[in-house]
This record gives C-alpha cells, structure tokens and sequence, in this order.
C-alpha cells in the first residue's frame, strides 16, 4: 500500500513544502492557515507523544490493563480533528488520542477507560467527541446514523458556517474488512449523508497486514460504493488538514460524504500486550521512523524562524500535560461497588436494585468478621 | 482489542506457558510406546497440542482466524501450526467474524473441517447470525444430507482485568440455539481431548475456553480414553451438597468444596463440560444423593445454564431435594469495569455462602 502520484502530500518527509500535483485542489484550504496554526498544529503533534510516552510507562508500571499507543499517527490526527469545527461529530475507533486532546475532552478519561474504572471516560455531548468503541468497525454505522439525524434535521446545506453540521468517523485499516464498515458506506451512499470516512491506514491489524484486508489501496474501496475519496500521506499534518477540511466543508454543504485514506504506520505496538517483533521488520519499521510526522514539521517550522525558545516552551508544556496525567492517574481510586448496578436501564428497576442491595450486603458482612477470624467464612 | 489478556493477572501472553514446545514435539515423534504418557501442561498448550493432533490426523481439518498464523493468536494457543501445516491450513483471515464463520459453513459443505478462532468473547457476534440461523440450522434445513463439521473456540470468562468485551460468558445464547453443541473444558485434560472430538463431531461446536485457566498447568493424559464430549464429570465426591459449574467455575468450586470440607461439610462438585445438551444423568444421581444443589457461573443468572439446571432438577427430582436449588451468578448487570469485576465474578466466598444457605433450610 505504497503512496503513488495520486497520494496527496505538502510536507515532505525531509520537511519541504513541496506538494504534489495531486494536492491542488486542496491548497486553498492549507493556504488559509498562520504559521500560528502550524505552530498549534506542532504542539498538538507534541502533547500527545508525550502523554502516549506517559500513559505507556503508567501501564507497565501497572496502573492500567494495557494501553494502545498513538505514537506516528499523530500527523493524521492532528490535521484532520483541527479541520473539524465545534458543532461537528466525531466517532473515533481507541487510538484517536490526538482527536480527544483537541476536541476537548480531559485525557484521564482515556487511562480511566484503559485502567478499568468505567466503560466510558467523558460525556460527549460536552464535546461532541464520541466514546471510543473497541468492537472493530461498529461505530462506522453509528457515525452514519448521526449523520442521516443531521440531515434530517436540516442540519446541512443551509449556508451558516456556525451550524451546518459534518461527521467524521475514524476507524483502521482491519476495519475495513467488517461488515459494518461496508454497511455504513452503503447507507452513507444512500443517504448522501453529511459524513467523512477517515481511514487510518497503519498497515497492521495486530499481526496481519493489510494486504489480507485488500488487494487494492483501500481509499479505491468507497468509490464502487459510489463515495469519492482521496489517499493522502498521513503523516503530514498539512495533507491531513487540507483534505479534511475540504471535505468536511463539501459534506456540511450537503454534497454528500467523502473518504479519506491515510497513509501512516504506527511506531509503538498495537497494545502493550501486543510484541511486534514476532510479525514485522525492523526495517519496514526503521523506513516509518524517517517519515516521522512530528520531526518534519519541526523541520520546516525551524526553516521559518522558530527557535529554540518555541521549541523549548512546546516541549515543556507537553511535560506538564505528561506530569499531571501521572499526579491524576495515580490518585485514581476504586470505583465503588454500587457503580456495577448504574445505569443498567434509564430508570431504577426492582430487580437490579435488589441485587445492588444484596450485593452491599453481603460485602458488608466480611466487615462483621472479627480479626482472628479473617480468611474463614463469617 | 486484544491482548489485554493477562496484564492484571501478572502473566504475559508471551509466556513460554502456552508455546508448544516439547509435549506438543514429542507427540508428534513418539514411538507409538511413549504415547501412554501423562504429561503436565497447561490448557493453552495442551490445546495447541490437540488441534496439531487434529491437523495431522484429518488433513481436512483447517485452522481460521484473526492472527492466528505468525502470532499463534493473541494467546498462543496456534503458536507454531501455521510454520508447520503451512498457511493454506492456518489461515489469518481477514478482520470480520461474520466472514470467518460464513466462509467457515462454506468450507464445510465443500468436506473441510474448519476450526475458527474468535478473538475474544465480546467479539464473536458479528459472527451470531452466521452461527445461529446458519450454521446451526444447515444440517436440519438439509434433512440430514448435508453435515456441519464447524467448531467455534471462543476464548471467553473474566478474572484477567481486561477492557470492556474482553471478558464475557455469552455461552447461554448459543446454548439457547438448538443444532448448536456448547461446551467448554475445565482441565488441560478435557481441553486436550475435547478440542479432539469436537473437530471429529459431525456437528457445530461452540467450543468455549475458559481463558483465567489457560496458563495453570495439568496433567494430561496422552493415551487416555476420552470421556464422551456431551458427558458431565464427577470433579471430586461429597455427600451433603451438589455444586454443579463449568469452565474456569470449576476451580473454584473446587476450592469452596476443599474450604467447606474443612469445616465438616462434604460436598460433590460436577463439571458439566458439555453446556447443550446437558448430560443430567450424573446431576441428577448426585442430587438424589445430596438432596442439595448449587449451581454457579460467571455468566449472569437470568435466562442462563444454570436457570436451565434449576428447572430441569426441580422438574425431576422435587422429591429428593432438601432445599431450593440456589444459582450463584454473575449479575444481571453488563460485565463491570475491571476494578470491581472481583465484585461481579462469584467466588468462592460466595459460593459458600450459598452452600450455608442450602444447609440451613
Ligand atoms: C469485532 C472485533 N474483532 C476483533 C477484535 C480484536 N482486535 C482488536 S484491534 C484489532 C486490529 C484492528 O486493526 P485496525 O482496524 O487496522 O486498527 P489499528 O489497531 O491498527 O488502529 C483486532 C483484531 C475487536 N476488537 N473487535
Ligand atoms: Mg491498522
């Protein structure tokens, strides 16, 4: 799943904007940023390695069950939710740190979702940042499903920036393969809905590579579907945001939904119980670190004047984020016992409230045991 | 996601528990006098011995799943068969369950004997239609003429810490579905003989492995007579109580029974082994005896296998019951986050409670 010259990319791997015939039509979107937006787009990129860094060691150290890293993808990330606007949804897949951090929502929510204290970890109607979904490809159909409300709210085409209303769903290259993702592309096609298919092509699905999910570069998949779409090189920000901002724009607008597949490669493991070593090569992998998303906009951010100073004060401030992650996760408690028997129906049913009941009980009668006896049956 | 495995338990899923080293080689290469061994393993690895007995005897048989070739799946338990039987009998498929078990039936009526992986508990129902109005009505819609030779091993059960829909018993569903056997092996032992005859049953298997139990060790008998796979077991002899459980149950059962024992009570625990259909002979001989029965399970107790004993029990021997028969059970409440899944799950504590409970009526 090599890139070709219809990939779309600005920012070259060595960090020279040089885009590509394929990347015309998106210009006008890149031109409309401030070199403040490559720098916020940097911090971003910067934030997130080093909460990704954090949450990993949080883990080995045993404050959660496993974590899946985020680390290379950051470029996809970052570039696609900064193109996203306010009043826009997002269906993200468990790895979209990146989108969470700039959606909005507090990222303890994620190590609390991985550490085993809730299901959830935020509201998103705060944020309009869904809850991460780990049964593969399932959220592709709710992000349609939204999307079909959207429209038949009104919600599209009616011209006001500040309403008009896309949804984009994030999901990875294995996902592609389930039924559900299929599924969505039919009844997004159907309904001409107001959405983004954004694909996270990593090229692993845990151990298999994309090659069993496709024979074919995924972002060909949607068209006999009859959904346009584009490749770009996801890990420059710049292809990320330009691409994505255009076709958010062209589904708030009414013209239906769009797909994009990002080229991009994760550097960690698939989760912290995953070893990688048994299925892939420290060459394909050495390849991907050259491509590095972070370092080729530092590259070209350095070739505009940024100095150490800029520098210095991102680096330090992902520090913060990474350190207060910490001094919160660590003071994460137990959940209490009464939170396995919430929220089981909208409202309180006798039966759940009697094993709630039961179960207080029985938990309270150990406290009756009298220290000698600790260990036998009170 | 996968893998989340063992993080809590402390064992890693790399483990050189569960990879098939010596007992699984040896078996290969043993004269035929060796066979009678008993060796010690533990149930991941003695079911990765069983399918490579599979694969060699039946080269109709055919492994297929999610990273189930290079990696061996994300608990070993294929580690090594894809090198050996090559890819065309360990087959990594595509990311979709539906397609594993629909392409499964399809290999099945072409004379195949596919066995699929599916990863996790929670992941198996983008496969449930594929399993319930396909696969475990083929051979009754064909009046007999077309057999489903299909087994379903669904790693399934909590006691690991993982993330959500890593760590359910969805085993009354399918046992719910008539066409479909259920079964689920406690003891290397059963692990290794029962992944045997349910590949060698002319019929669709759910085959579930209680994943808390994949790394203890056991002994497995080598040349053993397998126990019939629809047959429950006697796990250890008692007189006052009947406590009845499968899969990773079943230890703990046996520890409350060790637990009552000491403090006077006899009791008898069965191993059901087969979910549907139920072998009720050794239940029910036990009850008569007892007069007491306990059923528990980590599933949750509504509409569950241990509703069903219930029924059945109080339906056939009303007589010779002392007390209601007690379910001890996961609660009618979605599996809870890790931290408090120690609350949800039925331990041993709690079936001891129960056991006072049946004694006092
Ligand atoms: C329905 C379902 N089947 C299997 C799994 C186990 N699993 C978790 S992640 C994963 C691979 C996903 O690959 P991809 O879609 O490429 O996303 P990535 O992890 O690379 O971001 C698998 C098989 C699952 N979570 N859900
Ligand atoms: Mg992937």
């Amino acid at each position: 799943m090599a890139e070709s010259e219809t990939t779309v990319s600005l920012l070259s791997a060595e960090g020279r904007l040089e885009p590509t015939p394929s990347a015309e039509q998106f210009l006008p979107y890149f031109e409309k940023l401030t070199e403040a937006d490559y720098r916020q787009f940097y911090a971003d990129m910067a934030q997130i390695r080093a909460f990704d860094a954090e949450a990993t060691h949080l883990q080995r150290q045993g404050q959660m069950g496993l974590w899946p890293p985020s680390t290379g993808q950051e470029g996809a990330q970052v570039g696609s939710a900064r193109a996203s606007r306010p009043q826009d949804h997002i269906f993200p897949s468990y790895r979209e740190h990146a989108v969470g951090l700039i959606r909005g929502i507090d990222l303890l929510g994620i190590i609390e979702l991985m550490r085993g204290t809730t299901h959830g970890g935020w509201n998103p109607q705060e944020t309009n940042f869904h809850l991460y979904t780990l049964v593969i490809g399932s959220q592709a159909l709710h992000a349609t499903g939204y999307a079909m409300g959207v429209t038949f709210d009104g919600a599209v085409g009616t011209g006001d920036p500040e309403s008009d209303t896309a949804v984009m769903v994030y999901f990875g290259d294995g996902a592609t393969s389930q039924g559900d993702v299929s599924e969505a592309l039919v009844f997004a096609a159907s309904f001409q809905t107001p959405q983004v298919f954004f694909l996270q092509n990593n090229h692993w699905a845990i151990s298999v590579p994309v090659s069993t999910q496709s024979r074919v570069p995924l972002y060909l998949r949607p068209r006999g579907f009859g959904i346009p779409s584009t490749q770009i090189d996801g890990n420059d920000v710049f292809a990320s945001y330009a691409v994505t901002a255009k076709y958010l724009d062209d589904a708030r607008s009414g013209r239906g939904p769009g797909f994009i597949e990002a080229l991009t490669y994760r550097i960690g493991a698939h989760t912290t119980s995953d070893d990688p070593t048994k299925y892939r090569t420290d060459d394909e992998l050495a390849s991907w670190v050259k491509r590095d998303p972070v370092l080729r906009l530092e590259t070209y951010l350095r070739g505009l004047g940024a100095d150490d100073a800029f520098f210095d004060g991102v680096r330090d401030e992902a520090a913060d984020l990474a350190a207060d992650i910490r001094r919160r996760t660590l003071a994460l408690g137990t959940p209490p016992v009464g939170k396995i028997f919430d929220h089981v129906y909208s409202d309180p049913h006798p039966v759940i409230e009697e094993q709630r009941e039961w179960l207080a009980q029985y938990e309270a009668s150990f406290d009756d045991v009298p220290a000698s006896a600790e260990g036998e049956r009170a | 996601m996968t893998d989340i495995t063992t993080a809590q338990t402390g064992v890693t899923v790399d483990s050189e528990a569960i990879a098939p080293s010596s007992p699984a080689q040896s078996m290969q290469t043993a004269p035929a006098a060796a066979v009678d061994s008993i060796q010690t393993m533990p149930l991941g690895r003695a079911l990765n011995a069983g399918l490579r007995k599979a694969l060699q005897d039946d080269d109709r048989v055919l492994l297929m799943g999610e990273d189930i070739g290079t990696l061996g799946g994300v608990f070993r338990v294929t580690e090594g068969l894809q090198k050996e039987f090559g890819p065309q009998r360990v087959i990594d498929t595509p990311l979709a369950e539906s397609g594993i078990v629909g392409t499964a039936i399809g290999l099945a009526m072409r004379g195949y004997r596919p066995v699929c992986e599916i990863q996790f508990d929670g992941f198996i129902y983008p496969g449930f239609d594929q399993i319930t109005s396909q696969l475990a009505k083929i051979t009754n819609r064909h009046e007999g003429s077309v057999s489903m030779p299909v087994v379903i091993r669904v790693p399934y059960g909590g006691h690991i810490g993982a993330i959500e829909h890593h760590q359910e018993s969805p085993e009354a569903y399918f046992a719910h579905t008539a066409g479909l056997r259920v079964v689920s092996p406690s003891t290397p032992n059963d692990a290794y003989w029962m992944i045997q005859e349910a590949i060698a049953s002319n019929d669709p298997v759910m085959f579930f492995e209680p994943k808390a139990r994949y790394w203890p060790k056991g002994e497995v008998s080598l040349a053993g007579n397998p126990v019939p796979l629809h047959a429950s077991r006697v796990a250890r002899e008692g007189t006052e109580v009947t406590l009845v459980g499968h899969g990773a149950m079943v230890t703990m059962l046996l520890q409350a029974a060790e637990l009552a024992a000491q403090e006077g009570t006899s009791v008898e625990v069965i191993d059901l082994r087969s979910l549907s259909p139920i072998d009720y002979g050794p239940i029910l001989q036990s009850v008569h005896k007892t007069g007491r029965l306990v059923v528990a399970q980590e599933a949750p107790g509504f509409v569950s296998v241990g509703s069903e004993i219930a029924a059945t029990v109080t339906e056939r021997a009303f007589y010779s019951l002392q007390a209601p028969v007690l379910r001890v059970a996961g609660f009618d409440a979605p599996f809870p986050p890790a931290k408090v899944e120690s609350l949800y799950l039925p331990d041993a504590d709690r079936v001891l409670d129960a056991i006072d409970r049946s004694l006092a009526y």
